[in-house]
């Protein structure tokens, strides 16, 4: 088939599907853990995306026989059972009826994009309360998309031209390669962020990036931040906030701060919404926009619910009409908007998500700390940004491949490069642990233990120099038998 | 519990959009409600585009603040129309009936009644429950090639939704064509309603730039769904009442060396079949010499065959795919389907839409992109269960068919005897009205004024030929499925009412010796029935919206 009969964008592969982590989870397709029928096979760790599901390694049907790209399995299904009972209790929502009659007539031809009226309110009530009502969110300015995938592409259609840029902190999500630039043609334009200060984002780097695309003669357009971090973990400081407003105001572009895991905050310090941050300034409100999901929050992605919530009329207009394209189903919008609607509900969800999150994270960063490995102190999300620099035998991202495919292969665990995610250091992890039971985590730690024990002395000796105090009061401080095989024994 | 409100129907019924020549609109300050239609008239010359209210929007993109995606079109003042004051029986009897809304709400009592008939397909109660955990966490993109190669695994729940899904829509498709055609699963990819699968498909066959040719008259939606975002063009096929506006292999010839002259690049050929707005099926030698056309020029042809439950009437469907089963010379990886279940099934608010490529890079790419509009897991496992249900989809097609049928029937009868025509029709929702005969000129400005004649006062909202980009003036696409039998009715006895206070008027003028008879023969009058001799009361009101082609 002559590629020239297709458009560039079907025929080219800034889709992105290509990275490594999209092969990790080709690999974790062949060979699925499973505490019954296989159960050496690979543990998927290496998810937390809205998108996982999506084909990323699918070649042409025709000639696919044998490939086997899976679905993926859940993310966050830490507290689905929370959710199952309230469903139990409520069968008018989910049966499709209210006081008991059937309102599936009007919910099949219910196909207006501005939204059920309810399930709005109820949205942005629950917008609202998972930050601590210090901002009301207003359900005018909110446009409902089929998940934070088209939320973000919809932002990216309504605010650059193809060739225009936006700055973006790494280490960054591996997906918005595809979500911000496959189809409107814009460019991401990395802010390059360190260990050395726990990968803050600092105005001297956010100057650099935006000097960095004028010299490229990319007009800079904005700056998109993911507030927690996907994926470090992490959430933004306000005087990182501030720094970040400051800088779109100074440079008259946007700021899109992607707050999808902001449910997940389950320690100090808080999480602090850019809506909140810009509480009282004159003049930015218009240049802030926010993209929320409930696939993580709720951990429902199947439902494919995302916003955009926009102080921007412009924004907001052209935005609710680009919905057209990926709207929520009206029969989920219904009985979501019964779900949040449930004021006493969402606060228990709320919490016990948060508490069961943070048990497991501990869990992870004790299970890691045994092998004599730290992570990035983190204080949401479902993922640590785990730091393998002392296992790479160079310091290189080859070093970190090849250290890569040992976990995936031999040591029979998905994680996800930060190659993948464009970080600038090699050596680190994305590792996520939500999407499993207890048990399961305890055995990956237990492989992971297994496989830094049997390097021990044979290990080659790693050849990068790394300058310890570098890791500051933000990694968690090695434990002593870590050092050892940190030295290479 | 909470309050309804129908804006602007998304999939169906869209508008048109920025003509070639139509230069750009001051966008005042938006709110997303209500303010789609404010805009000023158009701006000489090439005026940079301000948002308004803030300094910022001129830092939007080109796509956010330009005409696009054609709400701005004349076609959107009559759903406003109908939105300010819409007709309710008992509630507001006066009030404007709703016939530019392509719906079919002729059959969802039995779609009712299977739901309540089969409540665990909602994951509601009992069993449905214990399935909302994978039913809710699935979110994978659709039709999975080897998904019946899968190990047995604990996952397996969320893979059956996927099969029973893909597999269910396939063979509904199957059964729409009469078993004449096959659909393989496999080729199946879920989009968000057919306004994504359109936009997908255009996405993944043309650049910025290149241009489909489509027939005229075709649905205004287009103008945004298949233009808005990517920045192809859609060029006419310029076809006439002369032959029922049929495609003509001399009017694709004029179309396509038309792009060739002024340089742009043609990909492929779009088409409706079943038409909307016409109502009408393609012939197969219609359909042979599409196929050969693009065979032969090596570009695409996108069939968009969403109405396909629809026909209700002799002669019988053939979709593309069953000519091309019969056609060994034919290259299959030109030819892609678009499919939603909004129409034949009538639940838009679902928005389940489909493309179907017989191109593995086709269906490949759009599988990528069907992450930005995947269909909700729970909407997809009560689908999958109603439409595995074999017994189910037979009797509701046939039923629904037979409504149809009556409808279009009885409405088309009711225009006859007061002497208004319409284009013989077979399928869809809606009528393709012959209103030349009222039009004082055959201009569209004429066909714009009788048109708020009838939003404003025969209080009918139905949608003017013009924003169908149809070459004639005085065709209207009249819907007649979105309503029960009694507003239907009251919609015949405004016609009537309105077609005699014009005869009257008309008959007061030729005795007062006022009537310009010259102006009368003017109209090109080539077709229709000379039984109506209607003349026109115009009213006053300024046509305000830009004129289509």
């Amino acid at each position: 088939m002559p590629q020239k009969l297709l458009s560039r964008k079907a025929a080219c592969n800034t889709h992105g599907q290509d990275s490594s982590y999209f092969l990790g989870w080709q690999e974790y397709e062949k060979n699925p853990y499973d505490p019954q029928t296989n159960p050496t096979g690979i543990i998927q760790m290496g998810l937390a995306e809205n998108q996982v599901g999506t084909p990323w390694t699918t070649p042409p049907p025709a000639s696919s026989s044998s490939s086997l790209p899976l679905y993926p399995p859940a993310n966050a299904i830490l507290s689905f059972d929370l959710i199952e009972p309230w469903l139990e209790r409520h069968p008018d929502a989910v049966g499709l009826r209210r006081d008991g009659a059937l309102v599936f007539r009007e919910l099949a031809l219910f196909q207006d994009y501005h939204g059920l009226p309810a399930f709005k309110k109820a949205l942005t009530d629950f917008m609202g309360e998972l930050r601590g009502n210090k901002v009301k969110f207003e359900p005018h300015k909110l446009v409902l998309t089929a998940g934070s995938t088209s939320a973000n592409e919809t932002l990216m259609f309504c605010l650059a031209e193809p060739g225009e840029a936006f700055l973006l902190p790494t280490p960054y999500y591996p997906g918005f390669d595809r979500d911000l630039k496959w189809r409107t043609g814009a460019e991401i334009v990395p802010i390059h962020c360190s260990s050395s200060n726990g990968f803050r984002v600092t105005k001297a780097a956010l100057e650099k990036a935006y000097q960095g695309a004028r010299k490229r003669h990319l007009r800079v357009k904005g700056v998109l931040v993911t507030n927690p971090s996907n994926p470090l973990g992490t959430t933004m400081t306000r005087d990182e906030l501030d720094t970040l407003v400051d800088f779109v105001v100074a440079k008259d572009i946007h700021l899109i701060s992607d707050e999808i895991y902001s449910g997940t905050s389950f320690d100090a310090p808080g999480f602090v919404s850019v809506m909140e941050a810009i509480e009282g300034r004159q003049h930015v409100s218009h240049r802030i926009h926010v993209v929320y999901s409930l696939s993580k929050d709720l951990g429902l992605p199947g439902f494919r619910v995302g916003a955009i919530y926009s102080n921007n009329e412009a924004v907001v207009a052209a935005a609710t009409k680009m919905s057209s394209f990926g709207l929520v189903s009206s029969q989920t919008q219904y009985l979501l908007s019964v779900l949040l609607s449930d004021k006493e509900f969402t606060r228990n969800y709320t919490a016990e998500n948060q508490k069961r999150i943070k048990e497991r994270h501990d869990r992870l960063v004790q299970g890691l700390r045994r092998s004599g490995i730290s992570c990035l102190q983190s204080n949401a999300g479902l993922f640590c940004w785990v730091d393998m620099r002392h296992l790479l035998n160079s310091n290189t991202f080859e070093g970190e491949m090849e250290l890569w495919k040992k976990i995936v292969y031999q040591v029979g665990l998905n994680i996800s490069p930060g190659s993948s995610c464009h970080s600038d250091e090699p050596g680190w992890f994305r590792v996520c642990f939500a999407n499993m039971s207890a048990a399961t985590l305890d055995l990956s730690m237990q492989r992971l233990q297994d496989f830094v024990a049997s390097r021990g002395g044979c290990a080659s000796r790693p050849r990068r120099q790394r300058k310890k105090p570098s890791l500051g009061k933000w990694i968690l401080t090695l434990s002593s038998s870590d050092r050892i095989s940190d030295r290479g024994c | 519990m909470f309050e309804w409100s129908r804006d602007w129907p998304i999939n169906g019924h869209r508008s048109e959009s920025t003509l070639p020549n139509c230069s750009f609109y001051f966008f005042f300050f938006f709110s997303a409600r209500c303010s789609l239609f404010r805009y000023v008239p158009e701006m000489t010359g090439h005026m940079r585009i301000y948002g308004g209210e803030h300094p910022n929007q001129q830092i939007l993109s080109r796509i956010a603040t330009n005409d696009g995606h054609g709400e701005n079109s004349s076609y959107f003042d009559g759903w406003k129309a109908y939105e300010n004051d819409p007709f309710h029986l008992t509630g507001n009897p006066k009030g404007v009936i709703q016939m530019g809304l392509a719906e079919n709400q002729l059959s969802l009592d039995l779609i009712q009644d299977w739901l309540k008939k089969n409540p665990q397909a909602s994951i509601c109660t009992g069993e449905g429950v214990s399935e909302f955990e994978a039913i809710a966490n699935f979110q994978d993109y659709h039709g999975l090639p080897t998904f019946r190669k899968v190990l047995i695994s604990t996952r397996n729940a969320e893979l059956q939704l996927l099969v029973l899904t893909v597999q269910a829509i396939a063979q509904f498709m199957e059964k729409v064509r009469g078993g004449r055609a096959r659909f393989d699963p496999d080729r199946i990819v879920m989009s968000g309603g057919a306004t994504g699968a359109q936009e997908t498909i255009a996405f993944c066959l043309a650049d910025p730039g290149e241009a489909f040719l489509i027939p005229t008259p075709y649905y205004p939606g287009f103008d945004r769904d298949f233009r808005w975002r990517t920045g192809v063009q859609l060029l006419p096929i310029h076809c006439h009442s002369s032959n029922k506006f049929k495609i003509t292999q001399a009017a694709l010839e004029t179309a396509y060396r038309k792009a060739r002259n002024s340089h742009v690049r043609v990909k492929g050929i779009l088409v409706t079949n079943p038409s909307n707005p016409l109502g009408t099926t393609m012939d197969r030698e219609t359909l042979r010499t599409l196929v050969s056309f693009v065979n032969e020029k090596r570009m695409h042809l996108v069939c968009d065959e969403i109405f396909s439950g629809t026909v209700f009437d002799k002669p019988r469907y053939v979709s593309v795919s069953e000519v091309i089963e019969d056609d060994p010379y034919c290259d299959r990886d030109l030819i892609h389907i678009a499919y939603s279940l909004s129409k034949d099934l009538g639940v838009p608010g679902f928005r389940v839409g489909v493309i179907y490529s017989y191109n593995d890079a086709v269906v490949s790419c759009a599988r990528k992109m069907s992450s930005f509009g995947l269909v909700s897991t729970q909407t997809q496992h009560l689908l999958a269960s109603m439409l595995g249900d074999e017994e189910f989809t037979t009797s509701f097609l046939a039923t629904s068919r037979t409504r149809l049928c009556r409808r279009r029937r009885v409405f088309t009868e009711g225009l006859k005897r007061v002497g208004i025509h319409c284009l013989d029709g077979n399928a869809g929702l809606f009528c393709w009205m012959d209103l030349r005969p009222l039009l004082k000129e055959a201009t569209v400005e004429a066909e714009l004024r009788l048109w708020r004649v009838i939003i404003n006062d025969v209080k009918l909202n139905i949608s003017p030929g013009s924003s169908f980009h149809c070459s004639e003036p005085g065709w209207f696409r009249v819907c007649f499925a979105n309503m029960d039998d009694t507003a239907m009715q009251i919609a015949l006895s405004r016609i009537k009412k309105f077609v005699y206070r014009e005869n009257d008027a008309a008959v007061q003028a030729k005795n007062k010796r006022r009537w310009d008879d010259a102006l009368r023969l003017s109209l090109p009058r080539r077709f229709e029935d000379p039984t109506i001799m209607t003349p026109h009361l115009m009213s006053p009101h300024s046509p305000l919206v830009q004129a289509a082609t």
